[in-house]
C-alpha cells in the first residue's frame, strides 16, 4: 500500500477535478458558454498522451542502448496508453467543436496536425505487428519510436502555433484566450493534468506487469 | 435640440444592448440543484471505473505473487 500511494493521488484528483470542475464557477464567455468545463478533461487526455508517448521515447532510447525485453515492453506499452489518450483527445474534441466551431472536423491546424501524430503512431503498431523476428522487431520499432517521437512536436506545437489556429494560445479565437489567465480555472486543470497522468501510468504499468507475468509463464512453459 | 435627443436615444438603445449580452450559463439548472444529478453519475462512472482498475491491479498482483512461488 506504501508504493501505491500515488495511486491514491490519481484517484483523489480525478474525484477532486469531477467535483470541482462542475461545481466551481468559470469565466462567462460567449459562444462556449458552459461548455469550458470541457477543458478539465479534453486538455488532460493531451497532456496524458504527450507525457506517456515521452517515457514511450526515453526506453526506445534505452533500449537502443541496451536492448533487454524490459526496456521493450515499456516503450510499447507507454506508447499503447498514450495512444489510448491521444483517441480520448481527439474523440472529445470533436464533440466539443461540434457546439463551438460549428462542425466536429474544423481542419483546424492543431486538429488536423494531432490527427497525423496519431496515425503517425498507429503506424508504429502496425509495423511492429508485422515483424516476425522479434529481436529486429524491438530494434525497428525503438527507432520509429523516435522518429515518431520527433515529427509529434512539430506537428502539435509548432505548426498550430506559425498558423492561425482556433485553439488558444495560437491566435484565432479571442473569447478562449480569456481563460488562459483565469486562476480559479488553473485551481481545477492543473490537478486535473496531474490526475490523469498518473492514472495513465497506472494503467500502463499494469499492462506492463501483465506482459511480463505472460513472459514468465512462456518460461515456466519452456522449462516443463 | 433633436440631435441631442438621438443621441441620447442611440446611447441608450447602445446600452440595452449591452445588457443583452450577459453571456447565457446553465443558472437555471444549478438554481435548481440539478448539477448534482450530473455530479454524481459521472463520479458514479469514475468510481467503477477505478474499482475495475483496482481489481485488476489486485488479479495482477496476485499472479506475480503465484508466479514468484512457482519458480
Amino acid at each position: 500500500m506504501v508504493k501505491n500511494w500515488w495511486k491514491i493521488v490519481s484517484i483523489l484528483l480525478l474525484v477532486y477535478t469531477l467535483i470541482a470542475g462542475f461545481l466551481m464557477s468559470v469565466p462567462r464567455l460567449n459562444i462556449i458558454n458552459e461548455s469550458i468545463r470541457a477543458l478539465y478533461f479534453h486538455v488532460p487526455m493531451w497532456f496524458g498522451m504527450i507525457v506517456m508517448f515521452s517515457v514511450s521515447t526515453i526506453y526506445a532510447i534505452k533500449y537502443l542502448r541496451n536492448p533487454t525485453t524490459k526496456n521493450d515492453v515499456l516503450s510499447v506499452e507507454f506508447a499503447n496508453t498514450g495512444l489510448f489518450f491521444g483517441l480520448l483527445g481527439i474523440t472529445t474534441g470533436m464533440i466539443w467543436a461540434n457546439y463551438t466551431w460549428g462542425s466536429p472536423w474544423h481542419g483546424d491546424p492543431k486538429q488536423n496536425g494531432a490527427a497525423i501524430a496519431l496515425l503517425v503512431y498507429l503506424a508504429y503498431f502496425v509495423l511492429r505487428g508485422s515483424v516476425e523476428n522479434q529481436e529486429q522487431r524491438s530494434r525497428l520499432s525503438a527507432v520509429y519510436n523516435i522518429f515518431a517521437f520527433a515529427a509529434m512536436i512539430p506537428l502539435i506545437f509548432i505548426i498550430p502555433r506559425m498558423t492561425s489556429s482556433m485553439h488558444p494560445g495560437s491566435g484565432g479565437n479571442p473569447g478562449f484566450n480569456m481563460y488562459d489567465l483565469d486562476s480559479r480555472m488553473r485551481m481545477v486543470f492543473y490537478p486535473a493534468v496531474i490526475g490523469w497522468i498518473l492514472l495513465g501510468v497506472w494503467i500502463a504499468t499494469l499492462r506492463i506487469r501483465i506482459r511480463k507475468a505472460e513472459e514468465q509463464i512462456l518460461e515456466l512453459e519452456d522449462y516443463a | 435640440m433633436r440631435k441631442y435627443l438621438i443621441l441620447i436615444f442611440l446611447i441608450l438603445s447602445s446600452l440595452a444592448t449591452y445588457a443583452q449580452e450577459k453571456v447565457e450559463m446553465a443558472d437555471t439548472m444549478r438554481s435548481e440543484g440539478k448539477i448534482y444529478v450530473v455530479v454524481a453519475i459521472l463520479g458514479l462512472i469514475l468510481f467503477g471505473l477505478i474499482g475495475y482498475l483496482v481489481v485488476l491491479d489486485k488479479k495482477v498482483s496476485k499472479l506475480e505473487k503465484k508466479l514468484s512461488e512457482k519458480k
